[in-house]
């Protein structure tokens, strides 16, 4: 009786760990289900928004436009229809709010209830003119054509430079300049962090006594205990203006503010991973270095280092793992601006900031909404990358150490 | 009498514990020295004092004189490198740089300033030949050292030693974590290299000892009992404490 109780909890309790550890698995791929499957819903969507329509005349020879096709017309970029592949015709722009240009209100008549009929009329008259209204004022016999959209393309997303995801009358979806202010911001702060990191990790390691250690290696530990959101705070109140005063710039919002603030945010993650490689090198290593007539400084720079190198190549990779993923803190000092940086002095706006700061205004199921999951999926498949990447890097340090 | 290590009234403490008792012992120049004695009883401590190894360890104290070449190498006007080029160290286990064959052996050239390629190329070839271990290293010389077997490694690391043209040349247990094969490979190695280098051995195995050394020094709780002749302290031991444990009564 008491063998079949034992058997019977034993049982229990393995079911108990099974269930849980089927159920986090499941749920860490159903959100990754989830964030692809909304996020591919931007290849799927027109990017004119529900309800609105693009309409040519009849006769023009353009079947599909893309999203950066139409924004250049409407930005007159493009004046003649040639330049799309139609013929030489040059574009004119029409905007409802134009109607009065063509039509008197007596025309129109009362509540625009001619506005189908004459938009129809006008979309007939002009070869060249290119519309964006209401699909309500959409006549039933329309004498010209709604024009097909083509949806956003894997390229035109990843390629595009211009991120204005609610723009009229098309959005324009392209993230390249996002994933570059990530890199161009995470890249900075390796910049700053890995230098500082490595020179405090050796000093740790190598040089200071057990006594100095005891006190300085719980501080860096409490650095990565800060909530991001007083980091940024921090970086608010104390780098922007500093920047803004330094290099004399109109803002001090910069990806300049950014790559600092993650850069000390990176710092734990950098100084422990790496402290803890350079005292796996084994005691007899660094006495054969001295033995052979190296001083310290030789001995660390020239076998130390590079035996911990997997591992310091590790934590400056982690480390810029931190830095893409943070959200808070940079969005607060880097000025958010989606353009492609070309200086550490401008305005940059990271994928997590977009995300942080857009997704409360995408109404659920929009286009825009679906942008940003797929921004969401690339910040995944860049975060996997660098693990995939920290993983190869310690799997070939086990290896070689197992000698 | 002109011995190239000596020391005189050596006392070595860690901190409160006394590690080394009073040691006198002369060695003479191109013989091999076996230091012998139960784990504990300060033989490595005592062959770590001719490089200054013992520097690195906190709580070191030392009192008496370590002679080497008749120079006092404790006292403070003397440079621990030079010293160190002078006294090469091969240890217990093998231990090669994370890097290749070549560089390993070239280290100590190029960490005490030797800038001159043809000549460390052929020091790195001189040296593995001495060790050993050339034939079977020479095409893979750029390889990783870890890549090779672990009783080559060990080679490596003596020719990495004998590369910088040490007089002295300290074995800690150096066969201890080989093969039988690569033991005896490394044995008829210290045997060779007698003809140029002065050899200390501290060795937990006792025909090893008896093998490649000239003189035997038995150490026991940190006190030098017994030293002399090889052959003698072999076969007939003046302390009682020496005879126990040769013959293996303890230890």
């Amino acid at each position: 009786m008491r063998k079949f109780l034992r058997n019977l909890t034993e049982k229990i309790v393995e079911g108990i760990l099974f269930l849980s550890s089927t159920v986090t698995t499941l749920t860490v791929l159903l959100i990754i289900v989830f964030l692809f499957r909304e996020g591919a819903g931007v290849f799927s969507q027109s990017p004119v928004e529900k309800g609105f329509v693009i309409a040519v005349n009849k006769d023009n020879p353009i079947q599909t436009l893309t999203s950066a096709q139409l924004k250049l017309i409407y930005d007159q970029e493009v004046t003649n229809w040639s330049k799309l592949g139609g013929k030489n015709d040059s574009i004119i722009l029409f905007r409802l709010d134009d109607i009065g240009n063509y039509y008197t209100e007596d025309e129109l008549g009362e509540n625009f209830k001619n506005m189908p009929e004459k938009l129809s009329e006008l979309m007939d008259k002009n070869s060249g003119m290119v519309a964006f209204f209401s699909d309500k004022y959409l006549a039933k016999n329309f004498r010209g054509r709604v024009l097909k959209m083509s949806n956003t393309t894997l390229k035109e997303f990843f390629t595009g430079k211009e991120w204005f995801p609610t723009a009229q009358p098309s959005a324009q979806m392209g993230v390249l300049s996002l994933i570059l202010g990530t890199l161009w911001v995470s890249l900075g702060a390796i910049l700053i962090a890995l230098p500082f990191g490595l020179a405090t990790a050796i000093y740790l390691a190598e040089i200071a006594d057990s006594r100095t250690r005891n006190i300085l290696k719980p501080l860096v530990e409490l650095l990565a205990g800060i909530p991001s959101v007083v980091y940024g705070f921090f970086g608010l109140i104390i780098i922007v203006p500093a920047i803004q005063k330094i290099f004399d710039l109109p803002v001090g919002e910069t990806a300049l503010a950014g790559s600092i603030i993650l850069g000390i945010m990176a710092l734990p993650t950098i100084i422990t991973i790496s402290e803890d490689a350079l005292r796996t090198t084994p005691r007899a290593m660094k006495e054969a270095s001295l033995a052979l007539g190296a001083n310290r400084w030789q001995t660390i720079s020239k076998v130390v280092i590079p035996y911990a190198m997997s591992g310091i190549t590790a934590a400056a990779i982690l480390g810029i793992g931190r830095a893409v993923g943070e959200t808070m803190a940079v969005l607060m000092v880097t000025g958010n601006a989606a353009v492609i940086p070309h200086t550490f002095l401008e305005p940059v706006r990271t994928i997590p900031a977009t995300i942080a700061a857009e997704l409360g205004e995408a109404p659920q199921g929009d286009l825009h909404y679906k942008a940003l999951f797929g921004l969401g999926c690339i910040l995944f498949l860049i975060t996997l990358a660098i693990n995939i990447t920290v993983e190869y890097i310690s799997g070939k340090r086990n290896k070689t150490s197992n000698d | 009498m002109n011995s190239i290590i000596s020391t005189r009234f050596l006392n070595l403490y860690y901190n409160e514990f006394h590690a080394l008792k009073g040691i006198t012992m002369d060695i003479q120049p191109n013989t091999v020295a076996a230091l012998i004695g139960p784990s504990g009883c300060g033989k490595s401590t005592f062959l770590r004092l001719f490089n200054r190894m013992n520097d690195l360890i906190d709580g070191v104290k030392i009192t008496g004189d370590v002679l080497v070449n008749g120079k006092d190498i404790y006292a403070d006007v003397l440079d621990v490198v030079e010293l160190r080029r002078t006294v090469g160290m091969v240890f217990q286990k093998p231990n090669p740089f994370p890097k290749s064959i070549f560089e390993n052996v070239a280290y100590g050239m190029r960490v005490n300033g030797i800038t001159d390629n043809q000549y460390i190329a052929e020091k790195v070839e001189e040296s593995l030949r001495q060790a050993a271990l050339w034939d079977e290293v020479k095409d893979k010389l750029k390889k990783s050292a870890f890549e090779i077997s672990g009783g080559q490694q060990q080679r490596l690391c003596i020719a990495r030693a004998l590369a910088i043209e040490p007089k002295i040349l300290l074995m800690d247990e150096p066969a201890s974590a080989l093969d039988p094969i690569s033991s005896a490979k490394i044995e008829e190695l210290i045997w060779e290299l007698k003809k140029d280098y002065t050899i200390m051995i501290v060795t937990h195995n006792l025909q090893q000892a008896g093998r490649v050394s000239d003189t035997t020094a038995f150490f026991y709780l940190g006190e030098l009992v017994e030293y002399g002749d090889t052959k003698e302290i072999f076969t007939q031991p003046k302390d009682k404490k020496t005879q126990n444990y040769i013959t293996g009564r303890f230890g």
